[in-house]
């Protein structure tokens, strides 16, 4: 079968794992293979069965107190034994903050290789063939890992969530975790005021760039991110390295590599190493004062004008046009 | 305290990415190579370290005889030691291969350390894969992507940046640790700096001296094909009238994209 991992936070599956969970049952239908889940955590049999609707012909639970928290080593262990068990050809995870994470120690663990981030996924004479950014997107390499099992993890927001499998089973386990393993478990989560999504995770950015000229103006963008469903803040390595807003918001090679539905890119010039890391949006839609800006180059709908005197008007429509 | 840091020598970010289609590798000529930004918060901290707890910070680099570049810019912002893991293969984006000879560098010729410390990926193959890889090897907690790190006796407190939050992670150390950006801000070298690197001596360890066999270096991925993305074509771009323009934005979104 192929094995995916499926992450919870706050008590609740996450989307991405969703989206690898569906890519596995896709995969696995080509090979004639089931698609397996696994949960790693503490009280989590309760979520099991709202997987079977996403492929999951089984669910497996591995189960500790031990593992309430978020450790690397702890949940390496526990998925380990049971990778041991079950002899995967296949094992996904989501390139969340957690599966980057987590999956490369699985690997070392079963000392095989693996491919972070990947964006495609095919079959090929009976394995996983894979396509994934590098240099932020300036590139894209198609790989095959060819260890056993193959594991990978999944972009956010690429893969199509796919609802429509039927019934399945879950195994609890009562995994043993020796105490020493989990030294590097997770103490307490301390969340930014305010924040809703985060800019891998958003259908929609609206990113803002130096043309924002203050730390408050980012205000603006919020106040957007508030009429649009599932959006995000995003913003430039200038208007972070000015101090306007955190380096979590920043898109581009030394920020994040995302993959909208659309894009919003306000007074944003567009340098070589930003384009690299949202190029890969579906849409892409430009404000800026300067008819020459790099931005221009890749967006499909560009507004050459003053941000500020644009954006009340499109909060305006933007309202009207979703209330319809 | 002693820390070790491993650099990685990438193509700046204002490079532009061509691709040598016959050896499916990019094109490095006409490249600006330099330290991955990402390495630069690690030695920075490492530094930090030594100042208030004392050590030594010592700097590895696997790779080329060219990565000896970025060994001196490490050496110039203040490292102790500099040591070149000599490997002269090609990019293969297998976090494993690497992990496995620092991890083996590691334990043969460096048993005296508090902390190891990466970038939390490098610039290019963008993986995120050794540090943790490199723990597991050593059977060492980590702590990926830190915006802080506090020491005190023989525990390490960082903070681990997540989708919208932060984690607070205790470990004993010794730990390995990979930084993100905002965890410190990167010094300059100095002048004294920059002269004392020109003289200091860097020992090259060779794979074949570690014992690595010809199948555990062998990459775990093949590269099927290497591509640049399809340019995306420029769109329409209006002009004039806020109302106007930021209407037509609005029926752009709402009849082509389709997003709302």
């Amino acid at each position: 079968m192929i094995l995916v991992y499926i992450e919870v936070r706050d008590g609740k599956v996450k989307k991405s794992s969703l989206e690898a969970l569906s890519e596995g049952k896709r995969r696995a239908g080509e090979l004639e293979l089931e698609a397996h889940a696994v949960l790693v955590g503490h009280g989590l049999e309760g979520l099991a069965s709202g997987l079977y609707a996403y492929g999951a012909a089984k669910v497996h639970v591995l189960e500790n107190t031990l593992l309430s928290h978020y450790s690397p080593s702890a949940y390496a262990y526990a998925l380990h034994s049971l990778v041991e068990e079950l002899q995967p050809p296949a094992l996904l995870f989501s390139a969340t903050a957690l599966g980057k994470d987590l999956a490369p120690r699985v690997a070392a663990k079963l000392g095989v290789g693996m491919a972070s981030e990947c964006t495609r996924m095919e079959v090929q004479e009976g394995r996983l063939e894979v396509v994934r950014p590098v240099f932020a997107g300036k590139a894209f390499v198609t790989f095959r890992v060819t260890s056993t099992p193959q594991i990978m993890t999944l972009r956010p927001n690429v893969f199509p969530v796919e609802e429509g499998g039927g019934s399945g089973e879950t195994e609890v386990k009562e995994v043993v975790v020796p105490e020493n393993q989990t030294h590097d478990r997770v103490i307490e989560q301390l969340r930014e005021e305010g924040t809703e999504l985060d800019v891998t995770e958003a259908e929609i950015i609206v990113s803002g760039g130096r043309g924002l000229k203050s730390p408050e103006n980012f205000d603006l963008l919020r106040d957007l991110t508030h009429i649009l469903p599932h959006s995000a803040v995003g913003a430039s390595r200038s208007a972070v390295d000015s101090g306007w807003i955190d380096h979590q918001h920043q898109v581009g090679q030394t920020g994040k590599t995302v993959s909208p539905d659309l894009y919003l890119a306000f007074g944003l010039s567009g340098a070589i190493q930003h384009l690299a890391g949202m190029a890969s949006s579906k849409y892409i839609v430009a404000v800026n004062k300067d008819p020459d800006a790099p931005i221009f180059k890749v967006a499909d709908f560009g507004v050459v004008g003053d941000l500020f005197e644009i954006i009340p008007h499109l909060k305006e429509g933007l309202k009207k046009a979703l209330a319809e | 305290m002693n820390t070790f840091v491993f650099i990685k020598r990438v193509p700046d970010t204002e490079s532009k990415i061509r691709i040598d289609h016959e050896n499916n590798c990019i094109i490095e000529e006409g490249l600006n190579f330099v330290m991955s930004p990402y390495d630069e918060y690690a030695v920075e901290e490492a530094l930090q370290i030594r100042e208030s707890k004392g050590g030594t910070v010592t700097v590895f680099s696997v790779g080329s005889e060219e990565s000896i570049i970025i060994l001196k810019k490490a050496l110039a912002m203040g490292a102790d030691e500099a040591v070149l893991i000599r490997d002269d293969a090609p990019e293969s984006y297998d976090g494993l291969r690497t992990a496995r000879i620092i991890a083996e560098a590691i334990k043969q010729k460096y048993s005296e350390y508090g902390l190891i410390l990466f970038g939390k990926q490098s610039m290019g193959a963008d993986n995120a894969q050794v540090p943790a890889m490199v723990a597991e090897m050593l059977g060492l907690p980590q702590v990926n992507v830190i915006t802080q790190l506090e020491l005190e006796g023989n525990t390490g407190s960082a903070l681990r940046e997540i989708e919208g939050a932060s984690e607070k992670v205790t470990v004993p150390l010794p730990a390995v640790v990979s930084a993100q950006k905002g965890l410190n801000e990167p010094r300059y070298e100095t002048l004294k700096g920059i002269m004392m690197a020109k003289r200091k001596q860097i020992p090259v360890i060779t794979t074949a001296e570690l014992g690595l066999s010809d199948e555990q270096l062998a990459p775990q991925l093949t590269i099927v094909r290497m591509e640049t993305p399809p340019a995306r074509e420029a769109g329409k771009i209006v002009e004039g009238d806020a109302a106007e323009t930021a209407q037509q934005l609005v029926d752009f979104l709402h009849e082509e994209a389709k997003v709302i």
